[in-house]
């Protein structure tokens, strides 16, 4: 028996050091992955399965004719050896031929994410499909909300009056002026950082965050009812839905027939 | 110059890598583009890390046909070719652990720093838990901390706070085990050790001409590949040998050479 026991505790020691190590190791991962803030090349999948797919070769990075996208190193606070661009120094330029996408090995860049069907009904890439993040403005910052004539990421928009529309509006501190204040809407924004580029002040104002972090989210029985296009939300409603609260549950006739009422 | 035989070919073959990946990125040469991850020579053969895409894929990827194309072509001329050859002629943190051992052996501190008992084994424990981590965590988890990554991408893209990875591997060997990392841990090393087992090109002894000075085990960084030496003629069977020939080069006698282990001479 005791050679028996002897390999038992062999592999419960085994084991223990591989709980051990195995622990450190994924604490290091999770760790590092949790960078909810980081910008992905264009056809990027969403980050899960990005960070499930990439194999860290950097043919994306090597395809960048801008130089635009870079490897996270380690200390940078980001998943090691994933591609990422910094909107401030170095924007996505948005080419046609989207090169960084077809050059990954993977598929973390996914073709079919920047493509439409062209006249014949063939694929092509469309780089107007991306979706790296959206552009949020700082208001209490950008001097164009302080009534001051800028329109700096208006300019360098590539969707000039899609992604970025400016609204007039009267200068009531001035009472004479226009306020020419910059709108971002999230239909047409890329997130390729042109504008975060472009921004004048001395930290940019406008600036570039993923989607899931700069969107928010109202539920499929909020419907503009004015808009056709938002009652496609509601098409995978099915059931009847009621929130039940304390207050709820009561009858209001009930509540109304009260005495204290 | 019998001394570096293979050394010489060995460090143009592992810096020439290197440069050409750098290149690739710095001044758009197609020779090799990408990294030791995956690659592509001259802008059509893709090439893979079969055990990066095994990780990928129990973190519950879908291989893409490119990634799995250079894969295979990798799985494939490392079968064939036999041994770790990757280890020896390719991977760039051999020239850590080998500057590690030199220093090792200059300063005599096998026996000031007596190398730790850590068993050889122990990777293949680490290429379990790398598949395990992968499928639990849904990343390739090895990628994740692999001084070899940190070390070809520092050179390449640039290095951050990467150079502490390599820095680790450098001091474990030097400090705490001899070829401690290449030798004991590092699971890809493990990976290409299970599937070298069955390649021709291997270290063949002949007994009758050894004088058991033993030189070769001494300098061999997998000395137990060499069990047979002072025993009996053969050739090295098992896949853990990293095919860097310095056997070869210290051998007085003649009595190890590379050969081809499906010849008559082996079977």
């Amino acid at each position: 028996m005791p050679e028996r026991r002897e390999f038992l505790m062999k592999t419960v020691r085994g084991l223990g050091l591989a709980a051990a190590g195995g622990l450190a190791w994924s604490g290091f991962i999770e760790e590092g992955r949790s960078a909810p803030l980081i910008l992905r090349p264009p056809g990027a999948v969403p980050e899960k399965d990005f960070l499930a797919s990439c194999i860290k070769c950097g043919m994306c990075v090597e395809a960048c004719p801008y130089d635009a996208l870079d490897l996270a190193r380690p200390g940078d606070g980001k998943p090691i050896g994933t591609p990422y661009y910094t909107p401030r120094t170095n924007p996505c330029y948005m080419c046609k031929d989207i090169p960084c996408v077809p050059a990954c090995p993977t598929g973390s860049l996914d073709k079919t994410l920047v493509s439409d069907k062209d006249e014949s009904g063939e694929l092509r890439l469309n780089i107007n499909l991306a979706q790296m993040g959206l552009a949020v403005i700082d208001r209490e910052t950008c001097i164009a909300y302080a009534g001051i004539q800028c329109d700096a990421c208006y300019r360098a928009c590539p969707f000039i009056d899609k992604a970025i529309t400016v609204d007039y509006t009267r200068n009531i501190r001035t009472g004479k002026h226009a306020m020419r204040a910059p709108v971002v809407h999230s239909k047409a924004c890329t997130g390729c950082g042109l504008c975060e580029k472009a921004c004048v002040t001395r930290k940019a104002s406008i600036f570039i965050l993923p989607r899931e972090i700069a969107m928010g989210e109202s539920s499929e029985r909020y419907i503009k009812g004015w808009d056709e296009r938002d009652e496609e939300r509601m098409k995978d409603v099915t059931e009847k839905v009621t929130t039940e609260t304390p207050r709820s549950s009561k009858d209001p006739i009930d509540y109304l027939n009260r005495e204290d009422f | 110059m019998r001394k570096y035989k293979y050394q010489i070919p060995r460090r143009i073959t592992q810096i020439a890598t290197l440069f050409l990946f750098f290149s690739g990125n710095a001044y758009g040469w197609q020779v090799l583009r990408g990294n030791l991850s995956s690659a592509k020579v001259l802008g059509t053969i893709p090439l893979s890390d079969p055990f990066a895409m095994l990780q990928s894929y129990a973190a519950g990827t879908a291989i893409a046909a490119d990634a799995l194309t250079g894969a295979l072509i990798i799985l494939v001329f490392y079968t064939l070719l036999g041994g770790r050859v990757f280890c020896g002629w390719v991977c760039p943190v051999n020239m850590v652990s080998d500057l590690a051992n030199k220093i090792r052996t200059t300063f005599n501190l096998d026996i000031t720093w007596k190398s730790w008992n850590i068993k050889r084994g122990v990777r293949y424990w680490i290429i379990a838990l790398s598949v395990v981590l992968s499928a639990i965590l849904g990343v390739a988890a090895f990628e994740w901390i692999s001084p070899i990554g940190a070390l070809h991408r520092g050179i390449i893209y640039g290095f951050g706070f990467g150079w502490a990875f390599v820095l680790i591997v450098f001091l474990f060997d030097l400090i705490a085990v001899k070829n401690g990392f290449c030798g004991h841990v590092c699971p890809l090393g493990g990976f290409y050790s299970l599937i070298g087992h069955f390649g021709f090109l291997r270290i063949g002894y002949d007994h009758d001409k050894c004088t058991t000075c033993m030189k070769c085990i001494e300098i061999c960084p997998e000395e137990q590949v060499l069990h047979m030496v002072g025993i009996q003629s053969g050739a090295v069977r098992s896949g853990e040998c990293i095919n860097c020939g310095r056997c070869i080069e210290v051998c007085d006698d003649n009595a190890v050479k590379f050969s081809n282990i499906y010849s008559k001479e082996y079977l």
